[in-house]
Formats: structure tokens, sequence, C-alpha cells
């Protein structure tokens, strides 16, 4: 068919449906219309559904005024404020939840995956214990489990646990000093920026300096010594700008300071748990997928254990870990809106949760909802493939 | 344009009959399917709550039963639709249930704004709140600063905002999912106090490990009229649904009961007479028999049996009539007259 059409200029265009190429286009051109079309009768459907029953439509609902409460709000909130700006505190929150859940779930996962392949029998053991155990029950019940856990634990505000130096911890949070800043805490911050700079270029210079002449200094107590020494030593000569603002004892609770709810420690302690039992399970296979040739190509050379691990093993495991630790951290992000179940005002509670119910707009602010959360993860995994990227195999 | 429309929806029939069921005639609709579908709480008890068996009981229950009773002829006839606080409008305007009975406040946006109407009210509520005795507290005036347990998608969250801000108070509000979460949190000292309306205050607190620890502070912050409600735009479905409860109402107010009904019948008071459908043939207009009130009353009760029942003296609740009480009591129940 190929050689005729090839031969017979003149047969291809009157029997266009044998081409290939035209029917490939043909159908993709129809099946994008008909998920368009579908898509646009349902929009339509609601639509003229919604206007039949007098329902309000329409995102005016946005500006007007929210009315309620938020126990943790990240940034300036009353009640007085918008709907619109309740959107952004549950945004806010869900982010900080997410944020930090990641952060501390990648800590944990790492050292119970590397525990597990650890050649101790105990710590390989407890890891594996770990992970069988956490990775294999609920998320919604680990969750209520520390949420009571902790509220259990933790002693009314009138019997406080005092921490020392303004910290107390009771059943309605964590309450810690406040710093505030004062004038000239920008010079502070400007030095610790300048201390950064400072170590980044030691430790470059000095890489290069390994690969021109191959000697080796430490660098890591100099980086410590710049970090530390340049910002305290402005801090001192700028008058030490800072002061605490200390919770007190008043009513029914402390106030002033900050405090961090328990509904966040215990969604966070949840969340951290639950998702590094399988990052760890991620590690221990990229470990496990680089070679044994690769150690002992190593040890041949003559690098130590951590240069093995450091310069061989982790960098060609990154590439195996990276994909699939992407996952844990989509998944981390969209478990956080469990959050609801114990109060915590992430943005499936504040905002699809009592706005919701206030405006009655359920398909706009469900509508929102969904495209936060697409946003969120189309985000993570960008930055994750940007850094799979970067760490891939290079050929050469 | 519309041929177009029309095209893709015979092309699309399966959303196309979700969209058509909605708009039909609502008691053509039950009369045919031989039941109506009532949505109701996931569990409060006095107002819709489930027994061990799955048998529904409560106020709210009632008022379906009633509808039963009057467009089918036997109070049974009812598919309850448990449904949380966030469900329940979407429930009622996507055509999944006929009516929504479910401890639901009537309130200016929702008739507005939400494509439903009220068709009266069974239960004048009012928001309070319910404290740990420990804390030595004797009146709202004194909770500055304190930390508030509140049930997710009701009207409280907006009303305990509006008190403290009106006094110039602070609060912390922790917004649970559901009754029970809110109840958990509350026990285990999560919040000073819980903030509810005061009829499920009552219910909540025997559900309590120590009941008797916990009081409700005497503050009533807000009016909280719950009531049925039904989909805008199907008048005569809006209108029975309206004098099932009014049939209720009047009936105690004639001295007509589920016990001396049958001897009613014979009464020579037309207001009775014209009530159970002896006289008048009212009912058929309604749409429905004639002797609809007489099967509701016999088969459910009048508004005093109901609430009797399911709140008041013979119940664990033990809520007295109050605000619920007959007009011709010093309470609000008041209904238009049967004729």
């Amino acid at each position: 068919m190929q050689k005729d059409s090839n031969e017979n200029p003149e047969l291809k265009k009157t029997n266009l449906w044998n081409d290939a190429n035209f029917r490939a286009m043909l159908f993709q051109v129809v099946a994008i219309l008909a998920v368009f079309g579908f898509i646009g009768y349902i929009v339509n459907n609601a639509l003229t559904n919604m206007e039949q029953r007098g329902i309000v439509t329409g995102f005016g609902f946005l500006t007007d005024q929210a009315g309620f409460g938020i126990v943790q709000t990240l940034i300036e909130y009353t009640e007085t404020d918008s709907y619109g700006r309740t959107f952004i505190v549950g945004l806010l929150n869900t982010v900080l939840v997410s944020f930090l859940g990641i952060i501390l779930a990648t800590l944990l996962g790492f050292l119970i995956g590397v525990g597990r392949l650890s050649s101790n029998w105990l710590i390989s053991k407890l890891s594996s214990l770990y992970i069988e155990i956490f990775r294999n029950i609920p998320l919604l019940l680990q969750i209520f489990f520390w949420y009571f856990a902790v509220l259990r634990a933790l002693p009314p505000p009138k019997q406080s646990f005092d921490l020392g130096a303004g910290a107390f911890l009771n059943i309605r949070g964590f309450f810690l000093p406040k710093p505030i800043f004062e004038d000239g805490f920008s010079w502070v911050i400007g030095a610790i920026i300048l201390a950064i700079a400072a170590v980044i270029y030691l430790v470059k210079s000095n890489k290069r300096r390994q690969l021109d002449t191959g000697i080796y200094k430490p660098v890591l107590l100099p980086s410590l010594a710049i970090l530390f020494i340049i910002p305290a030593l402005v801090f001192f000569v700028v008058g030490q700008p800072l002061s605490w603002d200390y919770p007190a004892l008043r009513g029914f609770n402390f106030q002033g300071g900050l405090s961090i709810i328990p509904e966040l420690m215990a969604l966070l302690v949840a969340l951290t748990i639950y998702t590094a039992a399988f990052i760890a399970e991620v590690v221990r296979s990229g470990i496990e997928a680089v070679s044994d040739g690769q150690s002992e190509a190593a040890d041949a050379l003559g690098l130590s254990n951590g240069q093995r691990l450091r310069l061989i093993v982790i960098p060609q495991a990154l590439r195996v870990i990276i994909p699939p630790l992407t996952n844990q951290y989509l998944n981390l992000t969209k478990n956080s809106s469990l959050a609801t179940a114990i109060g915590y005002p992430d943005l499936v509670s504040v905002f699809s949760g009592t706005t919701l119910n206030q405006t009655g707009q359920a398909i706009e602010i469900i509508f929102m909802t969904m495209g936060v959360y697409l946003t969120l993860s189309l985000l993570t995994s960008s930055l994750m493939n940007w850094y799979n990227r970067r760490v891939a195999l290079v050929e050469r | 344009m519309t041929r177009n429309k029309s095209l893709v929806s015979a092309a699309i029939v399966s959303l196309a009959i979700g969209s058509t069921a909605a708009q039909a005639d609502t008691l053509e609709n039950v009369t045919k399917k031989g039941y109506v579908q009532c949505g109701v709480s996931t569990g409060l008890p006095g107002f819709s709550n489930p027994d061990e068996k799955g048998n529904w009981t409560g106020i709210d229950v009632d008022v379906c039963r009633g509808v039963a009773a009057a467009v089918l002829g036997d109070a049974s006839k009812v598919k309850y639709i448990p449904l949380n606080a966030k469900e329940r409008f979407t429930a009622l305007q996507s055509g999944e249930i006929d009516l929504l009975s479910r401890n639901t406040t009537w309130t200016l946006s929702r008739d507005a704004s939400l494509g439903m109407n009220f068709s009266g009210v069974t239960y004048y509520d009012g928001q309070g709140f319910l404290i740990n005795k420990g804390l030595g507290v004797k009146s709202a005036t004194e909770l500055d600063g304190a930390s508030i347990c509140i049930q997710a998608g009701t009207t409280t969250e907006l009303n305990v905002s509006d008190y403290f801000r009106l006094k110039g108070m602070k609060f912390e509000p922790i917004v649970f999912d559901t009754s029970d979460q809110t109840v958990k949190g509350f026990e285990a000292g999560r919040c000073d106090v819980l903030t509810s309306d005061q009829s499920q205050l009552y219910a909540l607190r025997i559900k309590l490990a120590e009941p008797e620890k916990a009081m409700v502070l005497p503050e009533v912050i807000s009016k909280e009229p719950l009531g049925p409600s039904v989909r805008q735009g199907d008048d005569k479905w809006f209108s029975i649904v309206k004098w099932t409860l009014f049939a209720m109402i009047n009936a105690e107010e004639l001295g007509v009961s589920s016990a001396n009904v049958d001897k009613m019948k014979t009464s020579d008071n037309p207001s009775i007479k014209r009530l159970l459908g002896t006289e008048g043939g009212l009912g058929a207009n309604l749409g429905v028999s004639d002797d609809w009130a007489y099967k509701i009353v016999k088969q459910v009760g009048n508004y005093g049996e109901v609430f009797d029942r399911n709140v008041g003296e013979n119940s664990p609740l033990k809520i007295s009539r109050g605000l619920n009480a007959l007009w011709s009591d010093g309470g609000l129940m008041y209904a238009p007259p049967a004729r």
C-alpha cells in the first residue's frame, strides 16, 4: 500500500481514507470535539437547571462578608473579612501542613529506609515493623488516634506543662514566645544572606580546588562558623533589635505569644508518620537498585564508607527514588484534606465546609477547591520533575 | 441552537434523565414510586434518629410519615436518606429527595438563593451553650477568650461569631465535621464550650459520659425556626407538605388525637368535620384524598402527641413545650384554619 502511493501520487488523493496519517488526525479531532462537547453539555445542563430552580450562580459571593471565625490564620483575618479571604486563609493552612509534612516525612522516611538496610539486626527489624504497621492502617484512623492521644495526654490550661523559657504545653496547644522584630533587624537578615552566600562560595571554590589539585580540605566547621558568627556580630552591633512576646495565662487560656494548635500537631504527626512509611520503602528500593558492583568499585578505589554513599550510591539511587517520591508528596498534599475530620481549618474545612454551607454555592466552591489541589499537585510535580532532570543519568 | 441542544441531549440520554426527573411533578412521581424520599439527619435523638433495627423516629421523621400518610395513605411508605449538614441542600436541589426534614433553620438566604421553600416550622429553637460546670461560668457574657466546639455546616458558626463580636469578646472556634466528633472534642477538654441549637444540646448532654458535670447556659443567642423544605417551582407539593404540618397543629388545637380520631369523625364541630374530610371535600383540591388529615392523625398523631413522644414528657429529652406550645397556650404554634 505504502509502495503504491509512493509510486502513484494520484492514488493518494483519491483514497484519503486509506492514508494512515489522515485517519489518525481525523480520529483525534473527533475525540477532542466529543470530549469538549460533552463537558460543554454538562456545564450547560447544570447552569440551565440551576437557573430554573432559582439557585444563584457566579462568583459574586467571594466579596461578601464571611462573618465567621477561624482558629488558625497565617494572614490577618477577622469576621468582617470576605469569603474570598477565607479561601486564602484555608489555602495557606493547607499549604502550611503539606509543606511541613513533606519535609518531616522526607527526613523520617530516609532515616527509616536506610535503617531497614542496616546491618544492625535490631534497627533493621524495627524499621520493617514501623513500615508494616503504619502503611497498613488507614490514615483517617491514624489521624483520629493521634488527635485523641494528643488531647488525652495534655493537661487543661490551668495545669499546663511549663517547658521553661516562656513555653507552655496544654490541651489548647503549644504556646511559645513570639519574636518581635524591631528596627534594624533587616541588617541581621542581610547578614544571614551574606553568610549563606559566603558559605556557598567556600564550598564551590573548595570543590574546584579538589578537582584541580586533588587536595580536599574539610569545609563543615568553617561554614558553620561563618553562618553563626557573622549574623551574631551584626545582631549585637546594631543593638539587639529583637524582643519577645511571652504567652500568659489569662481567663480560659494563654493569650499572646505564638500558639500551635493541637489539630495541627496531630495532623502533622499523622501525615508524617504515614507518608514516611511509604517514603522509606521508596528509598530502600532506590538504594537496592544500585548494583553491588558500584559499591565494590568504590571500595576498590579506596573511598571511605561516607564517600561511597555520598558520591556513588546516593546519586544513582536518587534517579530511582525521585519519581515515586513525587507521588508520595502529592498524596500527602491531598491527604491533608482529611484535616476536616479533626477540626484543623484547612481549605476543605473552611472553604468547602463553612463557606459552602453559608453561601450554598456548591458548584463554584467545589470547583475552586479542586482547582487548588490540582494546582498544588502540578506545582509539586513540576518542581520534582525539574529536580529529576537534574539528577537523571546524563549519558556522556 | 435549540435544535443543536436537543440533538446533543438526545445523544446523551443518561444525563438528560437525571436532569428532567427533578423537574417533573413531585406528587405524581411519589405516587408512581409508591414512597416518599425524605432527607433526614444522620442521627439526632428526638428529631431523626435510627434505632438498632434501622427504624427512624423523631419529630422530623414524623413530618415525613405525615406526608406519606396524606399522599399514599400509609405512613410507613417513607424512604429515609440520611444527610449531613453539607449534603442536604444539594440533595434537595438535585431531586434526590422529595422533601428535606432535617432540623434545618429557616433563613432568608436559604429561601432566596438555594432554590428551596420552607413550608413551616416544626420546632422553634435557639442557639445555646453547653459548658463544663467545673469552670464556674454562670452566663454567656463570661465566655471571653473561650474555646468553642462547633459542628461544621450549620448556622451556628455565624451566630456565635456575631454574638461574640457584638459583646466585644474573643473566642477560638474549633469546627468539627460531625456531631460525634464535636462531642468528643468537648469531652476531651479541647474546648470550654459546645454550642448548638438548645434542643440538640439537651440531646447531646445525655450522650456524654458524665452528663451531670455539664450544664446548658440560660442565654439563647439566636432564633432557629426548624422546619421541612421542598424544591421551588412545585407549588402543589409545597402546599401538601405545608398542610401536613398545619393538619397536625389544627388537630391538637381541636382536641383530635390518634386515640380519639375515629370517634371524632362523627363530631358535630364543623371545623373537625372539614379537617377530617367528612365534609367539604377539601383534600381533592390539594391533590390528595379527602380523608388525608384523618390518615395523618390516625397514623402519626397530632402535633402535641408527636412533640411529647419525641422530645417532650414521654422522651428521654424531657424538653418543655415553651415556644412550641399552641398559640392558645401562650406558644407560637399557630396554623391557618382548614376551611
